[in-house]
């Protein structure tokens, strides 16, 4: 999705609720930012003004629509993934995720977002023909392959070869499972 | 494939025929894909994206489809070579642009093509020309579900097949057509009809996809969600406005010849002289003029020129094409005296002219 002022990709995908009307907003991160910022000023300077009573009607609405806390979002942004370790942060900022396991990883996450951009959470179309617990069971254990992998890496520049090998045969073990024998694993161990 | 061969062709977008092909120019279905054992491309070290590449060039290759695919090492291409491939629409901008280890396998007859290392590890196109979404949409499931039996797609049960970017999550199909609608832009309906579409979530590009500009009239409609509806839902979402903007369009052309005749003839007539006479040009403006007589000749007021023709001339006027058929690489200065050359000879009906319009 295009950044409604800009050609960029939108990767801040805003709900405002405003006396009761909500309005999406689909922004860069440029755009974003100037955006934020102005709702910022606007919600100090509508805080000032009516110093008591509710905090600043919902003009800051969290950049994931669900309404999250500064410090909650903050907090959030510092989560990684266990198996491409992207943090929350770096997914916000590029609008790219980094491995299909972050969808499992940041599911609680993601549904507001996913919700916002397609008005649901629930896929309805088509599946792999594969059976429905292959399916979840195998997108999750090669998911675990990405880890691995990286954890072989930092055996090896730890000189820790034997680790480095469990790792090795441990991703062979899923790949031959999943993948069927004879491929990928040929890793740079 | 030698790509010098695709240039005797004018492929599959440009065809000119099919159903609605005054107006529909081609119906497209891409589909996208990932394997759940590496990161996704951005986050892939350049070690995965050559053992993603690898992977699946070599299954696709041994899959039921791969026999009637040619395989195209895109990182290795020079970039004359890539622009052309863009210019066809068989790889994208991004993918063209992109770094590392990635390939594109195309049908003869272009309308397949299996773009590896994209946003996503493989994104699926198919391409009919016309409007023919089921077609098209029968044609990619086929080669999804022949892949799928030696590629384990990633998958999740509630989300569906999962991609890089949340807005393909899903079912990862962008459903388009791509429109011919230049009676819509000089009457200046066109930016009522965009809004109109909005709302309805369809998006409008312009004529290279995602972020290009709108050229020469040419428009592309698709989806804007794939996510909670199926995928035939999504073709129909989009199948079913395009009647509603061929009737718009024939609507406007029928006004522009009943109310301002003389005016729409002096326009498109002028465009067909500067196309015949011009001794510079650029790719834009030769777009935007041949965009011009395409309409004149759809409506009876240029006689001696094939909508053929008009197709053919505008996928080899673009700079990679020019530079192809011409044999050697130009400047942008060197290649708009070229592409008038081109132009003047081939409605001169001088060598080069009639090329085979396939």
């Amino acid at each position: 999705m295009k950044c409604q002022h800009c050609e960029k990709q939108a990767v801040f995908h805003i709900t405002e609720l405003e006396a009761g009307a909500v309005r999406e907003l689909h922004l860069c991160e440029d755009h974003a930012r100037t955006y934020l910022n102005q709702s910022e000023a606007a919600a100090e300077s509508a805080a000032e003004d009516e110093a008591e009573g509710q905090p600043a009607g919902g003009a800051l609405a969290g950049p994931l629509g669900v309404g999250q806390t500064a410090e909650e979002l903050a907090l959030l942004d510092q989560r990684s993934c266990s198996m491409c370790g992207i943090t929350f942060f770096e997914f916000r900022n590029q609008g790219r995720l980094g491995c299909p396991h972050d969808y499992v990883q940041f599911e609680k996450e993601l549904e507001p977002l996913i919700a916002n951009i397609h008005g649901a959470t629930e896929h309805t179309g088509r599946r792999p023909s594969r059976s429905a617990a292959d399916l979840a069971e195998g997108t999750e254990e090669l998911t675990a392959v990405i880890g691995l992998r990286q954890q072989m890496k930092e055996s090896i520049a730890c000189e820790d070869y034997e680790k480095a090998k469990e790792h090795r045969d441990a991703i062979r073990v899923i790949e031959d499972r999943w993948l069927g024998g004879g491929n990928a694993a040929k890793g740079n161990a | 494939m030698k790509l010098e061969a695709l240039t005797q062709s004018i492929g599959e977008w440009l065809r000119g025929t099919g159903p609605e092909s005054d107006i529909v120019m081609s119906s497209r279905v891409r589909l996208a894909r990932n394997v759940a054992h590496y990161p996704f491309v951005s986050r892939a070290s350049e070690q995965d994206r050559a053992d993603i590449e690898r992977i699946l060039r070599d299954r696709i290759a041994g899959s039921a489809v791969g026999q009637d695919l040619e395989y195209i090492d895109v990182g290795r291409l020079e970039d004359i070579d890539r622009q052309f491939l863009v210019e066809r629409q068989l790889i994208s901008r991004e993918h063209a642009e992109a770094q590392g280890a990635r390939g594109v396998a195309i049908d003869r007859m272009e309308q397949v093509s299996l773009m590896i290392n994209e946003e996503d590890h493989l994104r699926i196109q198919c391409m009919h020309s016309g409007l023919d979404l089921k077609g098209v949409w029968e044609q990619i499931r086929a080669v999804d579900d022949q892949i799928e039996k030696v590629v384990p797609y990633a998958f999740h049960s509630r989300f569906g097949y999962l991609t890089a970017c949340p807005t393909n999550v899903g079912t990862g199909i962008r459903v388009s057509v791509m429109l011919h609608l230049p009676a819509l832009v000089i009457t200046r309906q066109i930016d009522k009809v965009f809004r109109s579409l909005h709302k309805i979530s369809l998006a409008v590009r312009g004529l290279y996809g995602e972020g290009s500009q709108a050229m020469g009239d040419f428009y592309q409609i698709s989806n804007q969600t794939t996510l909670g509806r199926t995928e035939e839902e999504l073709v129909e979402q989009v199948g079913d406005v395009v009647p509603v903007l061929i009737d718009y369009e024939r609507r406007a052309r029928e006004f522009l010849v009943r109310e301002t005749q003389q005016n729409v003839h002096d326009q498109v007539s002028r465009a067909y002289g500067i196309l015949r006479t011009a001794q510079t040009i650029s790719a834009e403006e030769t777009m935007q003029l041949l965009s011009r007589v395409r309409m004149g000749v759809l409506l009876g007021l240029i006689g001696d020129v094939k909508l053929a023709d008009i197709n053919s001339l505008l996928v080899r006027t673009q700079p990679a094409h020019l530079q192809k058929l011409r044999g050697v690489e130009l400047d942008t200065n060197d290649r708009n005296i070229e592409r008038a050359r081109y132009l003047r000879q081939h409605f001169e009906g001088g060598e080069g002219s009639r090329a085979s319009v396939n």
